[in-house]
């Protein structure tokens, strides 16, 4: 039997090179020293230094203020995930039927797609400042006692808000092409079959969406729990009490500013597995439902 | 071609791209934490000393605030590439001076060092435990009570509080006459470190933490515990405002005449001069009588210039120079007239006293008279570790007392708590 050859050849090697390479130096190797300094206790300017095995993971990660950022952190992506994806869909299912003035509502819709998120945090921080803010006037006004400053589900309302508004024009542009993507023929033989337009969306348009519901979570996830780092801190900082204290802007907080940097390595390395946990769940679990 | 704006970026990340200039003269690198028109000052200050000879050429660098100027430094060291003379702030002294080998005492560094040059509230504070600087004190502030005199003569006040117990009487008539009593930008700083200091009251074992790191923190005491209930029972009054943690939000509620007093730093006073459309004055930080008769002074907030290691002993001798040409009576008199910042020397006060200065500006002495108070046990500052995360842990739980989520009592051992674990974690990390 004459087995297959193919000419070893260098030159596929060369292509994906840029792409390897990238991978190595800004994800493994910085993914490495954090997992090597993680079991170090070692002063900020590196002069002294003593292997500690799990001492960094034992003194953070069972801290008071991890878990309540741990606990802040699942509530909050949770719920911009959610949110953002809910609205941007609406929003799109709704501007893909408008006929006149369409792309009047969609570039609206989608304006607010390259702002990035400190940017996004500015503007709300202008918005919900107490002396200047017109929104903290108005929240005020219509009588709600509103004080983001002192108040952690107040501080919570600002900082979901915000993520989510700066979310939402990104996944809408997605799921309007989504959208567009999707046979007419089909959408028309289902007229046929079923008078609600309700039904028909679920049973017809939301699941012909999946493929693209399923890549926005991942992205959305990824930038609940990273992103909105920039926003968090332009906006609250963590404050009041930490109870607006994201995992990502603890690392920052402890390792950055407090230059711990063994206890903040053994808390980016959580993270790291955690969302390494959250991305296998996807793609084992929930992919499985989606249909290409 | 993907890769070159990646090359570029990085060299120009690394600084290969801004060190290549070429120079005769020894370069000398300081990276600082002013910014703004502290940052212009001190620019021009630089300006000055290079001008002033030709052997040494000073390159101020604007790194961000004071972690970020840090940070930065902390990285350049780890990577080698550290800057000449970094700026410090007093949150930070700790990490750079229990780690020995990164910095060269300032002591060390210049000659003819004499500590007893210096004006007694900033002696000791950048000093090791046997009474040495290390750091040089450069920008030197303490808080000071700034109150806005319209206010005051609308609700029918003389004079302001030099007491909690005076503030408490006046705070309703400011109330009466629409304004917020106070507010205050810096609850560490103020109402926890310096009140300390005010009432001559210890802060932590261990001399304040100066003769080791195996200490703990003494915040959770029967003094601090009452004046945080009056602060939270003043909130719930509208006697006190509180516009988050920010320092430039409650700064601005004073100027914007929403509070007629506030809290600040005597470096804020350059600021105001500016901001404020109304004749504001300023006084000494306020005390209990309740807890001491006689206040002492307060200690120096702010940040210092650290000599950094691993440098030739000609660029030392260039940094030394430097420091030289800024402790100088002019350029001190220079830097607290620009800034409000406090001069160093008790040879530039002099100078400044000399000049006229307080007689026409009375307020940017308030600042300095406050630091010369008579000095007691426990006011020459402290010496904590991760103290940054300490003050985030104790603003933490000042924002619950606050926000009625925990009691005092409640908040202040959870603060204990917490902060000792962390220095914990600082003593086994520099021993």
């Amino acid at each position: 039997m004459k087995r297959v050859q193919f000419e070893r050849s260098s030159i596929p090697f060369l292509f994906v090179a840029p792409q390897i390479i990238i991978i190595l130096v800004f994800f493994i190797w910085p993914a490495a020293q954090a997992i090597y300094q993680s079991f170090l206790l070692e002063d900020a300017w590196g002069l002294s230094s003593q292997f500690v095995w799990f001492r960094n993971y034992k003194d953070t990660i069972f801290s008071e203020s991890w878990l309540q950022a741990a606990g802040f952190t699942i509530v909050f992506s949770t719920l911009v995930t959610f949110l953002s994806l809910a609205l941007a869909l609406l929003l799109a299912v709704k501007a893909n039927e408008v006929i006149r003035g369409a792309s009047t509502y969609k570039t609206t819709l989608m304006w607010a797609y390259a702002i990035a998120p400190p940017v996004a945090g500015l503007m709300g921080n202008l918005m919900f400042h107490p002396l200047i803010g017109d929104l903290y006037k108005f929240l005020n006004a219509i009588g709600w006692d509103f004080n983001h400053k002192l108040d952690s589900f107040d501080a919570g309302f600002v900082v979901v808000l915000i993520s989510v508004w700066k979310q939402v024009s990104v996944n809408f542009i997605f799921f309007l092409s989504g959208l567009q993507g999707i046979p007419k023929s089909v959408l028309e033989a289902s007229m046929m079959d079923c008078k609600s337009s309700f039904r028909r969306f679920w049973t017809i348009t939301f699941p012909l969406l999946a493929p693209t519901t399923f890549f926005l979570m991942v992205i959305n996830i990824t930038y609940a729990f990273f992103e909105t780092f920039g926003i968090i801190d332009t906006t609250t900082r963590g404050a009041p009490g930490g109870a607006t204290n994201t995992l990502v802007y603890k690392v920052f907080q402890d390792g950055f500013r407090g230059a711990d940097l063994g206890g903040s390595s053994a808390q980016s390395v959580v993270l790291m597995l955690m969302v390494l946990a959250l991305t296998i769940v996807q793609f084992r679990f929930i992919e499985r439902k989606v249909h290409y | 071609m993907k890769f070159r704006p990646l090359l570029a970026a990085l060299a120009l990340s690394s600084g290969i791209l801004t060190s290549t200039q070429a120079y005769s003269a020894t370069e000398i690198q300081w990276w600082h934490a002013m910014g703004g028109a502290l940052g212009e000052t001190v620019n021009e200050m630089a300006e000055n000393y290079n001008a002033s000879q030709s052997d040494v050429v000073i390159v101020p660098t604007y790194k961000g605030g004071y972690e970020d100027t840090m940070t930065a430094g902390i990285a350049a060291f780890r990577a080698k590439e550290q800057p000449h003379i970094i700026q410090i702030f007093d949150a930070g002294a700790a990490t750079i001076i229990n780690a020995p080998g990164a910095t060269v005492p300032v002591a060390d560094l210049m000659k003819d060092f004499n500590i007893e040059d210096y004006i007694s509230g900033v002696r000791y504070f950048y000093a090791d435990s046997d009474g040495k600087m290390i750091g040089l004190p450069f920008n030197s502030s303490t808080p000071l009570l700034y109150f806005n005199k319209e206010a005051f003569k609308e609700a029918g006040i003389d004079a302001p509080p030099k007491t909690w117990e005076e503030f408490e009487a006046i705070a309703p008539k400011l109330k009466e006459a629409g304004y917020i009593a106070l507010a205050q930008s810096h609850s560490p700083w103020i109402f926890s470190e310096n009140f300390h200091s005010r009432h001559n009251i210890q802060l932590a074992t261990g001399n304040n933490g100066y003769d080791s790191t195996d200490v703990k923190l003494l915040y959770n005491n029967d003094h601090m515990k009452m004046h945080w209930g009056k602060v939270k029972s003043w909130l719930d009054a509208g006697y006190y405002g509180f516009y988050g943690r920010a320092w430039g939000d409650n700064q601005d509620a004073f100027v914007q005449k929403k509070v007629a007093m506030w809290l600040g730093s005597s470096g804020s006073f350059g600021g105001l001069t500016k901001s404020a459309e109304f004749e504001f004055g300023t006084t000494f930080l306020p005390y209990w009588e309740s807890i001491i008769k006689e206040p002492k002074g307060t200690f120096i907030g702010g940040a210092a210039l650290f000599a950094m290691s691993g440098h030739s002993d000609e660029e030392n001798k260039a940094i030394a120079d430097f420091f030289g040409y800024m402790t100088s009576s002019d350029n001190q008199v220079f830097w607290h007239k620009e800034t409000g910042y406090v001069p160093i020397t008790t040879a530039a006060y002099d100078a400044a006293k000399k000049e006229g200065y307080y007689d026409s500006t009375p307020d940017a002495e308030v600042g300095i008279l406050q630091l010369s108070q008579p000095g007691g046990e426990w006011t020459k500052g402290y010496r904590l570790g991760y103290y940054v995360q300490i003050r985030d842990v104790m603003y933490k739980h000042f924002d619950d007392i606050f926000s009625g989520s925990a009691s005092v009592d409640d908040a202040f051992a959870a603060m204990e708590k917490e902060s000792n674990e962390l220095l914990v974690r600082f003593s086994d990390t520099y021993k």
